[in-house]
């Protein structure tokens, strides 16, 4: 292969992964949260007996089924796209990232899906207490995943715990909790699953709020848009807190990641000022038409407005990653985490002024933060992920070097199924959710199998109807 | 003292024979759901896969990720070398997933996602058995990277493979039908059954020929004497469980068209296993050169040795649960 064909075949596969990780990733993203709220809204059905949860545990299950396989079948490709497109990196850093893979397909994919079935078809086979006991395991497996793969994806951040063997390898060192709990791992988990949370707790409000717009007598709508803002009100502000603990341990293992944050193409010696915005200018090594703060950056990362800061005017050219993108990524992640904690706080007002189901500027709003969650998470993920470029492990191994020896014509090939498939086949489930999330929570709903649930609010006429129609 | 080589080896072809046989009837009912009329037969035939086919697949998650961390080498070898027909497996596995929750979204376009269901599941199998034929045949490694074309899997050998995949599944996939359900879908199946029972058979007659002269290896491993006297166990044992077969569709037994089915397939793993062991990459790399270190392998043990059980234990269950035969009055409709 000549050295443009490889370099062809290296941005391709890289194109390749981020796209197909990507549309991966806003699935685990809404189905970690919502597998955890329908474990919530049927544990409070068994306690309660009140049908408004079992009718929204029925509205949520279906849309949940949809997102559920779309990431079941978005997640295969990836568990194989580290050995078809990135072999090197497989070869040199299996013996680590594979067992804390193998650990989640043991721990969480089996659990997930050997429950899942009972989960979605089998409330009336099984009873209301193994049902639930169902429940729990699916919304426990999307859990242990995050955890597993959050691991794996730490220790690419920040390996630690590891040796290097004669064949190239990194293996693991005598003490594998040295490698699980490497020094990114606690953070990020935290932030992730708390961003995975928040992801539908938006989009729950967003849903609600929209059909309070429609009806705001609708008890589903009503018990939904209340639930979620609780949620935005309690956890948007402590994402904010578990945001900024990520950052400065970022800035004490991957300085080069905070510095394409910050916009800081140059040390600052006498405290650093925080670029509010500006347009990073990688050519001139400055951050041009910038709005910033003086020593704000200090400020935040120090917590001491004249503390030094390094600029990327200390880390070689080639170890550089790409500011511009981070930079921006940056920005929304941390403008929609404000706007999220914003509408969090209105929503208390509103409830202390007795308007939550009647201010339809804050349902306006709601339905437009519905998505919030989607593209924080997204872009969150582009700023660790293009952060820690040049490398897949972390000051170790370099893309460049991880890739596999594949001809670019085949990556451009596959590049161009994938793109196709995902638009056509995700696109059109994305469209049978809104469509699902556009109709209104039925007091009758039903589930997957088209019965509603037995509840003691159904009456025997209902109970009668219900025979006829089977 | 163990060798942990020795049992990754044998925990991840217990996974790969898992996933065969069971996803291999989820498949194989794709494969033939064309064959079945629309609305009861086809609601039904999904149905009896429908809470069952995600765990089922799971195990090609094992089998991959296990391979990954246990034989890492050989994983990065092996993609690389089959990246168009693995490519092709995920995304035909994209389009049969989804299938089983859109075409009950969308009545109105439920006939594009049921052929979505069958490309999927047919592309899907095809490539799977495109890839044990190009893993037979031989690929070309230089150092520790596969060094051939992104062409090199295809060959009349690996088509045949691929070609005979589909006959086994959809073979397994009537099986499964015949045990689960009943009425005018189970007679279709026992009618489908009769007929890819003869096709399989012609294809592992086949495939069995043409493998003996791929490598010299599988030749003396199968034909040199005394060898010979254990080998030939194989085929006998394939032709006494085939007469079995095709009797217990002739007096219309419900359960055990499957389980000698599953003998087939038993019996042509076990002919691979004379083929390949101790390969991890037939004829190239044995298990012990692919192998990821001893500290890798034994963390990975303690949970596989815990986790596996109880895997088995909840996805036992979770079949128990949906035990019997299946009706219209399934999980969606």
């Amino acid at each position: 292969m000549s050295p443009w064909d490889q370099e062809l075949a290296l941005l391709l596969a890289r194109i390749q992964f981020a796209f197909t990780i990507s549309f991966h990733f806003l699935f685990p993203a809404f189905s970690i949260g919502l597998a955890s709220y329908l474990a919530v809204l049927e544990g409070l059905w068994l306690a309660t007996g009140k049908a408004v949860y079992a009718n929204l545990f029925r509205y949520w299950v279906k849309i949940f089924a949809i997102v559920f396989g779309m990431g079941v079948v978005s997640g295969v490709v990836m568990s194989y796209q580290f050995g078809t497109n990135w072999s090197v990196f497989s070869d040199k850093a299996g013996p680590i990232v594979g067992p804390l893979m193998a650990y989640e397909v043991l721990t969480a994919f089996f659990l997930e899906a050997g429950f899942l079935g009972v989960m979605l078809f089998g409330l009336n086979k099984v009873g209301k207490t193994l049902h639930f006991a169902a429940t729990c395991a699916v919304a426990l497996g999307t859990l242990i995943s995050a955890f597993w793969i959050l691991s794996a994806n730490s220790w690419m951040q920040t390996p630690s715990g590891y040796e290097i063997a004669t064949n190239g390898q990194f293996v693991p060192g005598p003490s594998w909790i040295a490698i699980i709990f490497n020094p990114s791992f606690p953070y990020r988990l935290v932030h992730t699953t708390i961003a995975a949370f928040l992801t539908t707790a938006f989009a729950v409000g967003g849903v609600g709020a929209w059909h309070l717009l429609r009806d705001r007598d609708n008890p589903g709508a009503r018990t939904m848009f209340s639930m979620a803002m609780w949620m935005a009100a309690i956890v948007a502000p402590i994402q904010v807190i578990a945001g900024d603990l990520h950052g400065l341990n970022t800035l004490e293992h991957q300085p080069a990641k905070v510095m394409a944050m910050e916009g800081h193409y140059q040390s600052h010696p006498k405290g650093a000022p925080l670029i509010l915005f500006g347009v990073p200018n990688s050519a001139e090594k400055r951050v041009d038409l910038a709005v910033e703060i003086p020593k704000g950056s200090s400020l935040i990362l120090k917590h001491d407005a004249n503390a030094p800061l390094a600029g990327l005017d200390t880390v070689p050219d080639a170890d550089e990653p790409p500011v511009g993108i981070v930079f921006w990524a940056f920005r929304i992640m941390v403008g929609l985490g404000v706007l999220m904690a914003g509408l969090g706080l209105w929503s208390l007002i509103a409830r202390w002024r007795r308007r939550l189901y009647d201010w339809p500027m804050l349902h306006r709003a709601a339905v437009l933060m519905g998505p919030a969650g989607f593209i924080a998470v997204i872009a969150g993920w582009v700023v660790t992920e293009v952060g820690r470029q040049p490398f897949t492990v972390y000051g170790l191994l370099r893309t460049a070097h991880s890739v596999s020896p594949l001809a670019a014509p085949a990556v451009a090939a596959s590049l161009t199924a994938f793109v196709v498939t995902y638009f056509a086949v995700f696109g059109v489930g994305i469209w049978y959710l809104l469509r699902l999330m556009n109709r209104a929570p039925d007091a009758h709903e039903a589930g997957l199998d088209g019965k509603p649930i037995r509840t003691a609010g159904i009456t025997p006429a209902m109970a009668v109807m219900e025979g006829e129609a089977s | 003292m163990i060798d942990l080589t020795v049992i990754w080896a044998g925990i991840i072809g217990f996974a790969i024979v898992a996933y065969v046989v069971m996803d291999g009837f989820d498949l194989g009912i794709g494969i033939l759901f064309p064959r079945f009329a629309v609305g009861a037969e086809r609601d039904v035939a999904i149905n009896s896969v429908a809470p069952v086919w995600d765990g089922n697949e799971t195990w090609l998650v094992l089998g991959g990720g296990g391979l990954m961390a246990a034989f890492p080498l050989a994983y990065a070898i092996v993609l690389p070398a089959l990246y168009a027909p693995l490519i092709a497996m995920l995304l035909g596995l994209i389009l049969r997933g989804v299938a089983f929750e859109f075409r009950w979204r969308d009545p109105a376009h439920r006939p594009v996602w049921d052929l979505a269901f069958t490309v999927g599941s047919t592309v899907a199998t095809f490539a799977q058995g495109v890839t044990l034929g190009a893993l037979l045949q031989g690929i070309t490694v230089e150092g520790r990277a596969y060094a051939g074309g992104w062409w090199e899997w295809l060959s009349p050998f690996s088509v045949l493979t691929g070609i005979g995949l589909i006959v086994g599944y959809a073979l397994l996939g009537a099986g499964w039908l015949i045990w689960k359900t009943e009425g005018p879908l189970q007679d279709k199946a026992y009618h489908y059954a009769q007929r890819l029972g003869i096709a399989l058979l012609v294809v592992i007659a086949l495939v069995s020929l043409a493998t003996l002269d791929l490598e010299a290896q599988y030749h003396r491993r199968w034909l040199a004497y005394p060898g010979v006297l254990a080998t030939a166990q194989v085929p006998l044992a394939t032709l006494i469980v085939s007469v079995l077969f095709f009797r217990s569709l002739k007096r219309r037994q419900h359960a055990m068209p499957f389980v000698y089915v599953l003998g087939l397939f038993g019996l042509c793993i076990v002919g691979l296993g004379v083929s390949i062991w101790p390969d991890v990459i037939p004829a190239r790399l044995t298990i012990w050169d692919g192998a990821a270190p001893y500290r890798s392998q034994l963390f990975m043990l303690v949970g596989a040795v815990v986790m596996v059980p109880i895997i088995l234990a909840y996805t036992g269950w979770a079949y128990w649960v949906f035990r019997g035969k299946v009706d219209t009055e399934g999980y969606h409709s």
